[in-house]
């Protein structure tokens, strides 16, 4: 087994623990986590197919570089997103007072300066 | 490359803090944990042979997105309000158990299963970059061969930083975000912040700049320059700048314009959309990169700062 | 020439890897985060800079080993700031863990 196997061996891992937390974690930021646990898993999946492109003098193929390059700045772009996301319903959920109270019925009091 | 001590070591420790990242009871232990983990995962790639993939990692993977997720730890800290209130049975919880390691077993299963001698596009990637100019495969790929991804990805990221802005509400928009630290006046930050940043701009721009040749590019040294400024609105040199301001304004949208600029150039000078004519084609690159660089390092630290919380002064 | 940088170099990694080794069992087995601070900033300084000794010889001329030396100072400034900062939020807030 090589180096680059092994590599890809824990990115198989990496991704099914993170596809385990994102589904069995209330917490939304912990499924952030999660999430962001699944895509580095699946980016090293890349790594292997990479290393194994080595040829004509470049220790590595340089496309699956350049894609995983690009994951990984769309990745943190995407987690700012839910990030920001998360905080407003927060603001949101601690002034109306809970998730269910927000999402389904209405109080009928002008809760609604959005 | 057989498989040494070092290997097993770090894929042990990357699964651990994996582990303790989704299964730590309590949110800052998890995401401290996934700071650490994003480092160390650098370290696998650089066992890769992937040092620029490495410097990405570490600098956005592991080191901006800890930035974020302290920061939303912090805000997030009494956020019972937020979690969902169905319960897991523990037959469910075995069952998502073995979907997922049957998921991994799949991918696994891809990974030994990989045909040998792998196709690769490396011989037709090194053997066309001498007409670019540039001596590093990746950063040929990122801003020649596949200039169109990346432009779509700077856009992305502009896409993101509108986004983020949209939550604001009415009365704040135009105005500051959040100072990403609560708290004003530590002399130790300050100090921090004083001495940092003129290295870490230093260092950054070189990393950029040396990104053409060797292991480096316009993500990492921006990425770089991004943490520079985040330091400075953290010790509360300066707040962080109002969304409604030109200067900002033009610095998020220059990479994307530029970039779209130079292939619309390409179109009309007919060497094709997104192409550089041999011979000029170096300049060109430098260019673009230039401006992304300045684009990323503005984008990440808006991204981090979140929505505006303060009406604009009028 | 050789087998005496070499001797010095795996010598000095090795105290390195020592001291950063006490670090972690002091981060593990002291009582109070004070404490674990005061080892956690041992590992870094001492046994980092043992460490960036030991790979000066190995480094890529003398452009390589300057870099080395300018990554400790960064880490020792770094490092010394968070525990700084750590410490002031402990004597403010009082101990969280």
């Amino acid at each position: 087994m090589s180096a680059a196997t092994l590599a890809g061996l824990t990115g198989a891992v990496l991704a099914g623990l993170g596809l385990y937390g994102l589904i069995i974690q209330p917490d939304p930021l912990r499924r952030i986590l999660a999430f962001n646990v699944l895509g580095s898993g699946v980016f090293l999946l890349f790594g292997i197919i990479a290393r194994r492109g080595a040829a004509a003098g470049a220790l590595a193929d340089p496309v699956p570089q350049a894609l995983v390059i690009t994951g990984i700045v769309v990745a943190f772009a995407a987690t700012a997103l839910a990030v920001a996301l998360l905080v407003r319903l927060f603001g949101e959920t601690s002034r109306v007072g809970s998730l269910a109270e927000l999402s389904g019925q209405t109080r009928g009091d002008g809760a609604d300066d959005l | 490359m057989i498989v040494q001590t070092l290997d097993i070591s770090l894929a042990a420790l990357v699964l651990t803090l994996a582990g303790w990242t989704v299964l730590a009871h309590g949110t800052f232990p998890a995401v401290v944990s996934y700071v650490a983990y994003g480092l160390l995962l650098s370290l696998i790639w650089v066992r890769l042979f992937a040092v620029d993939v490495a410097l990405t990692e570490a600098a956005i993977g592991g080191g901006v997105t800890g930035v974020l997720l302290i920061g939303a730890a912090s805000k997030l800290r009494n956020a019972a309000l937020l979690a969902t209130e169905r319960e897991l049975t523990p037959p469910l919880r075995w069952a998502i158990a073995a979907l997922c390691v049957f998921t991994t077993l799949a991918l696994a299963r891809v990974v030994l299963s990989l045909p040998d001698p792998s196709p690769t596009l490396a011989p037709e990637a090194v053997q066309d970059i001498a007409a670019t100019g540039l001596g590093n495969p990746v950063t040929a790929v990122l801003i020649a061969y596949r200039a169109f991804d990346t432009m779509l990805e700077k856009c992305v990221l502009v896409l993101a930083v509108v986004g983020v802005w949209s939550l604001a509400s009415d009365q704040y928009w135009g105005g500051t975000p959040s100072a990403l630290r609560a708290v004003t006046g530590y002399g130790t930050l300050t100090f921090f912040a004083q001495l940092l940043p003129p290295f870490g701009i230093l260092i950054g721009i070189r990393i950029f700049w040396v990104g053409a040749d060797e292991p480096g590019g316009a993500f990492q040294g921006g990425a770089i320059l991004a943490a520079m400024w985040m330091i400075i609105i953290m010790a509360r040199l300066a707040d962080a700048p109002a969304i409604g301001g030109r200067w900002m304004r033009i610095a998020l949208a220059a990479g994307p314009i530029v970039f779209l600029g130079v292939g619309i150039l390409g179109f009309i000078a007919t060497w094709g959309f997104l192409a550089y004519p041999a011979g000029f084609a170096k300049p060109l690159i430098i260019f673009v990169e230039i401006f992304m660089t300045l684009s990323i390092a503005a984008t990440l630290p808006m991204l981090v700062a979140g929505p505006p919380i303060r009406a604009p002064r009028p | 020439m050789n087998f005496a940088l070499n001797l010095l170099s795996v010598t000095a990694i090795s105290v390195g890897s020592v001291f950063f080794l006490a670090g972690t069992v002091g981060l593990l087995r002291f009582p109070d985060a004070l404490s674990r601070l005061h080892a956690l900033t041992k590992a870094d300084n001492v046994g980092l800079g043992l460490v960036v000794i030991g790979l000066l010889p190995l480094a890529y001329g003398v452009l390589g080993g300057l870099k080395l030396v300018v990554v400790w100072a960064l880490v020792q400034l770094s490092g010394a700031t968070v525990g700084q900062l750590i410490a002031q939020s402990i004597r403010r807030n009082g101990p969280t863990a």
